[in-house]
């Protein structure tokens, strides 16, 4: 009774009165629809994350101290271990992306649909991964009906990788974890030593259908150095725990939709380089200019004629953009700026420390932010509101100190102190 | 006070706010104020707050802020949000200036009072380079603020006035500053009124989709001012403005600061070498083995040299 209730007070909010042919179906929708936002309701509980402060009254919830607060502890966690070696990371990347088109993969608990979902995320990484590393290389690979293919071979452009990703989304039969890694080692053995080969798999499925013994095929992806990641959308398996505790990747498991584009963005960001994985080595590039206006050529990629674009300082040959790879004498061309949106990850700026609303009249924190010049003293609330660089002794804001760690990657304190330049490179 | 009419009638399009990056480096003015030079600071700046107020006349939720790049720090000098409307409309004293201009150019000289007190006593030869870093760094921290204040807020973009030359020790803070700006999409403006091109502004202006302007006539600098980086984001689809003229985008070697068309990248730094080596002179890896995972292998290395 209390079900039929809701449905048609749902109903209601958006139908006119005299529709009724349409009920039946709207009755159906709204099943699934309840259970949907029943669920939503089971699973968050909204009402638990009020407070009461001493009086019994409401508190209004700090929501931008606990983003706060989360993000600082990510922080922590990811510089600790960084800062405290100074580990170097692996620029120079092979990564293969594979998507578990199973039948798993067809469940509704991710709205529309587990695929949809995937490839929306797998879009977005893709975009950040290239923008983070731009001489790094993706390929994807599909498992479908127990056999693992390749959707598209290991390439440096972001643009064909999407068009392949989203142009077929369907999915059948059973998911075979060994063949996807019998495949990637084929393929990864193929590359320079100097590059660092990962995989990283978007398991739907719960259970492995494997022509041979998953095990051997472990062996062999970690002796050729292949470090997997996995992210779970089901459940936690011990098979994918042992594939990523044996090649050093990281195991997760998503929660929710919020949480799986979290974890999927994780990966993009270099990861510390393991001893010995990689070669290091000198790669000869070239540093293409762009051609004269107005001149008109045939481009070696697309082969059509075009205005513009840059010329390979070895074999002259027309390219259309960058970074990309020679097609006629295979040197690797890039620009400067590419390697350029490298160099934050071997100079990082040293994370903030908080200021707590004790020591705030002790060290004199100044009225306004050094970077926003918003105002830092907002009465009324405990936790602390702003950060300090332990180089320049600035102050800043909870929002600069997010936007400064996670995108601009300079600390404006520091920079614009003429002394402190000798820090860099 | 008549109760203020909605904002979403009048946030159009074209309101903008500009983020001017002032340059301000005492070294370079008193090169560029001889004679035969165009420009000195004072008519300069005078050609800057014509500039100023004429963004302000053309939209009434026009913002600027300006700060000032000097040699030794940068710091806010004016904020047009701040100013209270009544201070802005009243002319200053002998009734020539607008109201803010007062403002500014007390803030302006406040600040380069500070800056020269930073200075150390060591000579300096030539024009050095001002802290472009620290400027660009500060205002995107405020266009930060701005995208956060909600779904009403005006385009923001940056416009640098600059002229000192670029210092090659600032160059990887402002690729970061570049890059940041390019996924915020900011875009960065420059207009140089020094003698030399500025290679980091180029880029700046090629990477962020910004206009990058050296006026040849510097005695018309409001004129260029206000018929290229006057105009809001939104009417600059409409409008013919200077085209890059081939932005270099060759790297310079590690070693000698040469620019190449070809050179050889350390995998593991991204360091650029001109010729082969055996070992990389930045982060001592020695190429052909596996890579160090540690400092502390480095250190281990060299006395075997």
């Amino acid at each position: 009774m209390y079900g039929i209730e809701h449905r048609e007070v749902s109903n209601s909010r958006g139908k006119r009165p005299h529709e009724e042919p349409e009920d039946e179906d709207d009755e159906e929708e709204n099943e699934r629809g309840k259970e949907a936002w029943e669920r939503t309701y089971a699973d968050e509980r909204s009402w638990e994350s009020l407070q009461e402060d001493e009086s019994g009254l409401l508190r209004p919830i700090d929501d931008k101290a606990l983003h706060h607060a989360h993000y600082r502890r990510r922080l922590r966690s990811i510089s600790s271990a960084e800062t405290a070696a100074r580990i170097q990371k692996g620029l120079i990347r092979y990564l293969y992306i594979v998507i578990d088109f199973s039948k798993a993969a067809a469940e509704m608990d991710y709205r529309p649909s587990r695929m949809a979902v995937v490839a929306k995320h797998v879009e977005a990484f893709i975009r950040e991964f290239f923008d983070q590393n731009p001489l790094s290389q993706i390929g994807i690979v599909i498992i479908k009906g127990g056999i693992a293919h390749c959707l598209t071979e290991l390439g440096g452009s972001p643009e064909s990788h999407i068009k392949a990703l989203t142009s077929k989304l369907e999915c059948s039969g059973d998911a075979s974890l060994q063949n996807a890694l019998e495949l990637i080692d084929s393929f990864l053995n193929q590359i320079p030593s100097y590059g660092h080969r990962e995989a990283l798999i978007l398991y739907s499925a719960l259970s492995t259908c494997d022509p041979g013994d998953i095990m051997e095929t472990i062996k062999k992806c970690k002796s050729s150095k292949i470090r997997c990641s996995i992210i779970g959308l089901s459940a936690e398996m011990f098979i994918c725990k042992h594939i990523c505790q044996e090649t050093g990747g990281s195991y997760s498991v998503a929660l929710d939709e919020s949480h799986l584009k979290e974890l999927m963005l994780d990966p993009a960001p270099p990861p510390p380089a393991i001893a010995d994985y990689a070669i290091s080595n000198l790669i000869k590039m070239g540093f293409p200019q762009r051609s004269a206006e107005g001149v008109i050529a045939i481009c070696s990629c697309h082969k059509e004629a075009k205005v513009g674009g840059y010329s390979c300082p070895r074999c002259k040959a027309r390219i259309c953009d960058l970074p990309t790879e020679c097609r006629i004498c295979g040197l690797t061309l890039v620009s400067s700026p590419h390697l350029a949106r490298s160099y934050h990850h071997l100079f990082p700026i040293t994370p903030f420390n908080e200021v707590a609303a004790s020591q705030r009249s002790r060290q004199r924190v100044p009225q306004t932010c050094f970077g926003c010049q918003q105002s830092l003293l907002n009465p009324g609330s405990i936790s602390s509101l702003c950060v300090t660089c332990p180089k320049c002794q600035r102050y800043f804001c909870l929002d600069c100190d997010i936007y400064i760690h996670e995108s601009l990657h300079n600390c404006p304190g520091c920079e614009s102190v003429r002394n402190s330049k000798s820090v860099r490179g | 006070m008549s109760p203020p009419p909605p904002l979403s009638k009048l946030y159009s399009d074209d309101v903008s706010l500009i983020v001017l990056l002032l340059d301000t480096n005492p070294y370079f003015w008193t090169a560029a104020s001889n004679p035969s030079s165009p420009l000195s600071f004072s008519t300069f700046l005078s050609n800057v707050l014509s500039f100023l107020n004429s963004i302000l006349l053309l939209n009434q939720l026009n913002q600027i802020v300006v700060i000032a790049t000097g040699y030794n720090s940068c710091g806010y000098v004016y904020d047009s949000s701040l100013s209270s409307l009544s201070k802005m409309t009243q002319s200053s004293g002998n009734g020539v200036l607008p109201g803010f201009c007062e403002e500014l150019l007390g803030n302006l000289e406040g600040f380069l009072e500070k800056d020269e007190k930073l200075s150390s006593e060591e000579s300096v030869d030539g024009v050095p380079a001002s802290v472009l870093s620290g400027s660009l760094s500060m205002a995107l921290c405020y266009i930060q603020h701005i995208f956060r204040s909600g779904p009403l807020h005006p385009q923001p973009r940056i416009l640098c006035l600059h002229g000192s030359p670029d210092g090659p020790e600032q160059y990887v803070s402002v690729m970061n500053a570049i890059f940041s700006a390019q996924r915020s999409m900011v875009p960065i403006d420059a207009c140089i009124i020094g003698s030399q091109h500025s290679a980091f502004l180029q880029q700046a202006s090629y990477i962020t989709g910004g206009v990058y302007l050296k006026p040849p006539l510097l005695e018309g600098l409001f004129q260029y001012l206000s018929t290229v980086f006057a105009i809001d984001l939104h009417s600059r689809n409409f409008l013919q403005l200077p085209k890059p003229v081939g932005v270099d985008f060759r790297a310079s070697c590690f070693c000698h600061k040469n620019t190449i068309d070809m050179g050889y990248i350390c995998s593991v730094c991204l360091s650029i070498f001109c010729k082969h080596q055996k070992e990389c002179t930045t982060c001592g890896s020695v190429f052909g083995q596996s890579q160090a995972a540690s400092v502390s292998d480095r250190k281990r290395k060299d006395p075997q040299e």
